[in-house]
């Protein structure tokens, strides 16, 4: 959507927003980037439930300064890598550089890849290893609907708490052809395996939609991750250098 | 977008763990829960929200809902409900009724919800499904069709099924199989079926109709109009259809969603993840 206003949310979400256009730089520390597409308050109201306070910015600042960004989007590869080309890669690029933790949803999953085929080649962030690719022809597409989570290790900090085998809510046609088995943490079957969870570091993805996979397993996958963010001593560290220097 | 046909049977279960969804619809008329048999004799239920949040913690995959308020009772400010249960309820909300473009449909999306269900509109205007596939893309858009068989006599042969709009009241003498056609070419991301015959009536789906339908596009069907019993629901999962939708069986506390569940359990993957839970991640928070 093209909406780039603070979207309405929770009280909460509302009262962060206040504050970072009051505080401005480093008030808030989790950002949800608006690539113009996506339904972004629902993602800031499933973030707020789990206990922590999302701003929705298009601000490169905000992103760089962010303790945890989380990049959503939806529909095709790329329009939203488009919108972040430019000012806001560079920004993102610094504050991971800086110690920040990410995490991609959906087609914001799919942008942490080399790159996509959809619409012919398109490049990707790169900050994870595979090519996006159409699922095959032999299922129906696109995949709609609540499919099972398969992990290697279920005792994966980001499925703390997740039972096996259980379902997340996806919307989808292209997924990732991992080139790498390290980077996986869980997967998916529809005509083929794909990553549903991916990263390394503090650099994650799903492709599945946490904020509309239940509480079960969407919300919490997003609490683990945020916890994982918000727990990061050398992130802390860094805070603390900073307030030490001003 | 790819029309391709697949056989009524959907994809050997060998190839994708996709479960088949359970959506409970709840009709809305001035921000309140109703529920009427063919539309008419509408008694009030409740809140939206509470309702919804219900569904959800006895493993709803998916809410509908049908917002049946008229034209003038409905204003920006009563989507106040959607937002309420955006805010309590974390699986796929879709929101139907009076839309009629793209400015009512992103009223809807920045409200909450995640799909957004558009009937007598397109009908009037097939070109608004292209419009609203261009701006939000095909995954929120569900072209919701209300189907009614032609007699008989009157269509010669093979069964037929005419488009029909305001609760079967107005007739459009279009076809339905080649309207389903039209909405996927035009960029609907899923088809919500009813069966106007059996609306209300809880006699069953109409079969033929969903077997069809599947048969005709290749994005998923929501098969609707009829359910009275759980044994229903099965047959609409046998028919094709990837969803199967009920509200009075439901409503009326005949049946949980769970024991809905839990009754095709053995027969289709379904997903019990968040059957009984209370709150996880979200009471963990608090």
């Amino acid at each position: 959507m093209s909406e780039r206003r603070v979207s309405s949310g929770p009280e909460v979400a509302r009262d962060d927003a206040v504050d970072v256009a009051a505080a401005g730089r480093g008030s808030a520390s989790v950002q949800i980037v608006d690539l113009g597409v996506g339904n972004l308050g629902n993602l800031q109201r499933a973030v707020a439930v789990c206990g922590w306070r999302a701003a929705i910015t298009t601000d490169p600042g905000a992103v760089q300064s962010a303790r945890a960004v989380l990049l959503p989007g939806v529909g095709a590869f790329r329009p939203p890598r488009e919108a972040l080309r430019g000012e806001l890669e560079r920004a993102l690029r610094q504050a991971l550089a800086d110690g920040a933790w990410l995490l991609g949803i959906c087609v914001g999953f799919q942008l942490l890849y080399e790159g996509s085929e959809e619409f012919g080649d398109c490049d990707g962030l790169a900050l994870l290893r595979g090519t996006v690719r159409r699922l095959p022809e032999s299922v129906p597409l696109p995949h709609i609907g609540w499919n099972a989570l398969r992990a290697q290790d279920w005792s994966h900090p980001l499925l703390a708490g997740v039972a096996p085998g259980a379902h997340a809510y996806f919307v989808h046609s292209f997924a990732a052809d991992a080139a790498t088995d390290e980077e996986i943490v869980a997967t998916c079957l529809h005509g083929r395996e794909f990553p549903a969870i991916a990263g390394r570091g503090r650099v994650f993805g799903t492709q599945f939609h946490p904020e509309k996979s239940g509480e079960a397993v969407g919300l919490r996958v997003l609490t683990n991750f945020l916890r994982l963010a918000g727990a990061d001593d050398a992130h802390a560290g860094r805070e603390r250098a900073e307030v030490t220097s001003r | 977008m790819n029309v391709g046909r697949r056989g009524a049977e959907g994809p050997a279960r060998s190839s994708t763990g996709l479960t088949h969804r359970i959506i409970p619809c709840l009709d809305v008329a001035g921000g309140r829960v109703v529920k009427g048999v063919r539309f008419k004799d509408l008694t009030e239920h409740g809140d939206p929200a509470e309702a919804a949040r219900r569904y959800a913690e006895q493993g709803a995959d998916e809410i509908v809902f049908l917002d049946i308020s008229a034209a003038h009772e409905r204003r920006d400010t009563q989507l106040d409900w959607v937002r309420r249960t955006a805010e309590q309820v974390f699986v796929p909300l879709s929101v139907g009724g009076g839309v009629r473009g793209v400015e009512d449909a992103r009223n809807l999306l920045l409200a909450g919800a995640d799909k957004v269900g558009i009937n007598t509109a397109a009908v009037a205007r097939p070109q608004v499904l292209t419009e609203l596939a261009e701006r939000f893309g095909s995954q929120c858009v569900v072209i919701s069709i209300d189907a009614r068989r032609i007699a008989e006599g009157e269509s010669a042969g093979d069964p037929r099924w005419e488009v029909v709009t305001h609760g079967g009241r107005s007739e459009t003498g279009r076809d339905a199989i080649e309207w389903v056609g039209e909405c996927v070419e035009r960029g609907a991301g899923e088809i919500l079926l009813t069966s106007i015959d059996g609306d209300g009536t809880q006699q069953g789906y109409d079969l033929e109709l969903i077997r069809r339908v599947c048969r005709e596009v290749p994005v998923p069907v929501i098969a609707s109009g009829g359910v009275g019993t759980l044994e229903h629901l099965a047959e609409g999962l046998e028919a094709g259809a990837a969803a199967v939708l009920a509200a009075s069986i439901f409503h009326h506390g005949t049946h949980t969603v769970e024991e809905a569940k839990r009754h095709l359990a053995g027969r289709f993957p379904m997903r019990l993840d968040d059957v009984g839970s209370t709150g996880g991640a979200a009471e963990d928070a608090r």
